[in-house]
């Protein structure tokens, strides 16, 4: 075994000593070497405070302060993740949050497919400034909209309700979704729809038949926007929504706050729970963010 | 299948006029190719017939029916597109099925169809690839296919081959002009390409800047070109095309451009008088400028320079000079003489061709 290891060890060695001798080679490793010294330290950066927050989220009750840095605090505890299940309406935040977050993704999508479909395939009065309408609407900061869409919703008696949660969601989240569509969509050759309509379909089928199925991977990217601005979004729903049966995950979790005293534990815990629903979800959708879908289909 | 009629079409993108008043009959069973220049419009024919381009002006019937407003899917034809245009993600099998499972054909039918398409492009090893797959000859292969298993009215090729390598490309025309033979349909192809028009075509269209220039057979518009743009397009290498005057001397016409003097026989314009001081352009295909060589219908003997011989392998270009004139000649290979040598040469009047210079119009006959 020891054997082994030195040969390996050797072998690696001279190979390392060859790729230095040769300029190009040498040149590529360093490049290599500065990509990966960035990414694993980007990567790091952004682990760190999650492994904290898993780290107060163990503690027993006692050490919530204290400034061990262990990722495994003495005494870990699952007690704050009970209590927030057992004595919070944290699964009725969480079931909130999933039902807006969910019908916000499948209605944005719905309806910046079609749109974009419209924007990049038909000529109509008013396409340019349209588009450049919905770019600078993205100009505008979220803190900005919060009146007119506090105003829109109270007219529409919409307050309160889930309804107007989505309805917010979806429309602010719409203008992405069009130009990241638009822009997967002009790059799908015309002649494959146009196949198609000569095949039998509608103007309507071949979208649905052809372009639909092409455009998983922008549709993909559109919905894993949409999931994770209104999953975290907190300022439209502090506005729309006051009962705590109503509230999204991300106001309940500020109620942990009191006024004179924080369930930092509680409040870690929720923190790590509220990930699992979004990891998932980008786990999954990553099987449908591959290119190359039109690989084929013309002369390329 | 069916009989094909535009009457009159006109195009017009904005401002711009790409076709001007196109008149063509294709007949039941006929295969016309249309051939012509990038930009003459000839794909834009093809796609106002297929429903993908709307008629400005003008009508396009199918079997005697007016097919103007009706939707593409509703025409009864097929079409092979120039980029293949298969579905990325349906596999070869299911490319071909596509517009029969639109059409709710029985599954028994779909099958069979599918096989005997399959069966006649030998497609059957690669019925369950992805396009992805398969290679440009397969490709094109595939999209015929998708076309022949729907028993169309009318099939339309839109210049399928010009994105296949010059083998591939000469097996694939074989495949097409076999596949005519087989399906008797009337077919309409479009292509730039004029070794396709001239081997594939039961007739030929040849359209420049929106408007059809001749119709004929292959052999017509090779032997009789309508006009100038006819005389330079078809034929290859292109026909020699020399510009000068008319004159009668006695009873004679003479054509003349400063180097070259030859009579123009009585057979070839009637009525010398008329044509006394015309402009005119004389065009012969670099075939029948005989070298060294005199014949019955032979002209007057010109004197030229040889200035470079390419030998193409069973035949020869001679590139002569003969004053300030250029002139390209066709011979056998392994002609014996160098460049810089003095040639004699004549025109044979059998295919030689005058054509009007003002209106361009083949006025010999």
């Amino acid at each position: 075994m020891l054997r082994k290891i030195t040969r390996w060890f050797s072998a690696t060695a001279e190979d390392a000593s060859a790729v230095l001798r040769d300029p190009i080679q040498r040149a590529k490793f360093f490049k290599y070497l500065a990509i990966h010294v960035i990414i694993i330290s980007t990567a790091a950066l952004f682990v760190y405070p999650l492994l904290r927050i898993f780290s107060v989220s163990l503690r027993p009750g006692d050490k919530l302060f204290s400034t061990d840095l262990s990722l495994i605090p003495d005494g870990a505890t699952f007690v704050a993740y009970a209590s927030l299940l057992r004595d919070t309406m944290f699964l009725r935040w969480l079931w909130n949050s999933l039902l807006i977050t969910l019908a916000t993704s499948f209605i944005g999508v719905s309806l910046a497919s079609t749109a974009a479909y419209a924007f990049s395939r038909f000529q109509f009065p008013g396409k340019k400034a349209g588009l450049i309408l919905l770019l600078s609407s993205q100009m505008i900061p979220a803190g900005m909209l919060i009146l007119p869409l506090f105003l829109m919703i109270m007219k529409l008696k919409l307050m309160n309700t889930y309804l107007g949660m989505i309805i917010a969601y979806s429309v602010s989240s719409l203008p992405f979704s069009i130009w990241i569509l638009k822009g997967y969509y002009d790059t799908i050759p015309r002649s494959l729809e146009e196949a198609a309509l000569v095949d039998g379909t509608s103007q309507v089928g071949a979208f649905w038949r052809i372009i639909l199925p092409l455009s998983t991977p922008a549709l993909s990217i559109a919905f894993l926007f949409n999931f994770t601005t209104a999953w975290n979004e907190y300022l439209v729903a502090r506005v729309v929504l006051f009962s705590s049966q109503q509230y999204t995950w991300t106001l309940g979790l500020f109620e942990l706050q009191g006024q004179y005293i924080t369930q930092w534990g509680m409040f870690a815990a929720g923190s790590m729970l509220v990930t699992i629903p979004v990891l998932c979800v980008f786990l999954y959708s990553s099987k449908w963010l591959i290119s190359g879908l039109t690989l084929g289909s013309v002369k390329g | 299948m069916a009989s094909v009629q535009f009457n009159g079409i006109v195009k017009k993108f904005k401002d711009n006029l790409v076709l001007n008043g196109v008149d063509v009959d294709i007949k039941d069973h006929e295969f016309v190719v249309i051939v012509g220049p990038s930009g003459c419009g000839k794909t834009t024919l093809l796609r106002m017939l297929a429903g993908l381009e709307e008629i400005t002006g003008g009508e396009i019937l199918i079997d005697g029916l007016r097919v103007n407003e009706l939707h593409p899917s509703k025409r009864q034809i097929a079409m092979v597109f120039q980029d293949y245009a298969l579905y990325p993600h349906m596999t070869v099998e299911q490319n071909m099925s596509f517009a029969l499972r639109l059409r709710k054909t029985d599954k028994a039918e779909i099958d069979a169809r599918v096989g005997e398409a399959a069966s006649i492009l030998q497609l059957q090893p690669f019925l369950q690839r992805m396009p992805k797959q398969l290679s440009g000859g397969q490709r094109q292969r595939v999209a015929i296919g998708r076309a022949i298993v729907r028993k169309p009215k009318v099939f339309l090729f839109d210049e399928p081959l010009s994105n296949l390598d010059a083998k591939l490309r000469e097996e694939m025309r074989v495949e097409i002009a076999k596949l005519y033979q087989r399906l008797n349909a009337t077919i309409i192809y479009v292509t730039h390409d004029q070794v396709e028009a001239m081997t594939l075509a039961g007739r030929i269209v040849i359209m420049n800047k929106g408007i059809v220039q001749q119709v004929g057979s292959p052999i017509e518009v090779y032997r009789k070109p309508a006009n100038l743009f006819v005389a330079g397009f078809i034929g290859s290498p292109t026909m020699n095309l020399l510009s000068g005057k008319l004159s009668l001397q006695g009873e004679d016409l003479f054509f003349s451009n400063g180097d070259i003097r030859i009579s123009i026989p009585p057979y070839l314009l009637h009525d010398a008088k008329k044509h006394d001081g015309r402009e005119v352009t004389v065009g012969v295909r670099p075939d029948d400028v005989l070298v060294g060589r005199t014949g019955e219908k032979c002209s007057d003997k010109v004197e030229g320079v040889l200035e470079v011989c390419e030998l193409l392998g069973h035949r020869e270009n001679l590139y002569i000079k003969a004053g300030n004139t250029r002139l390209l000649a066709t011979v056998e290979a392994f002609f014996d003489r160098s460049p810089g040598a003095a040639v004699s040469l004549c025109f044979n009047y059998k295919n030689m061709h005058v054509f009007d210079k003002a209106t361009e119009k083949r006025i010999s006959e």
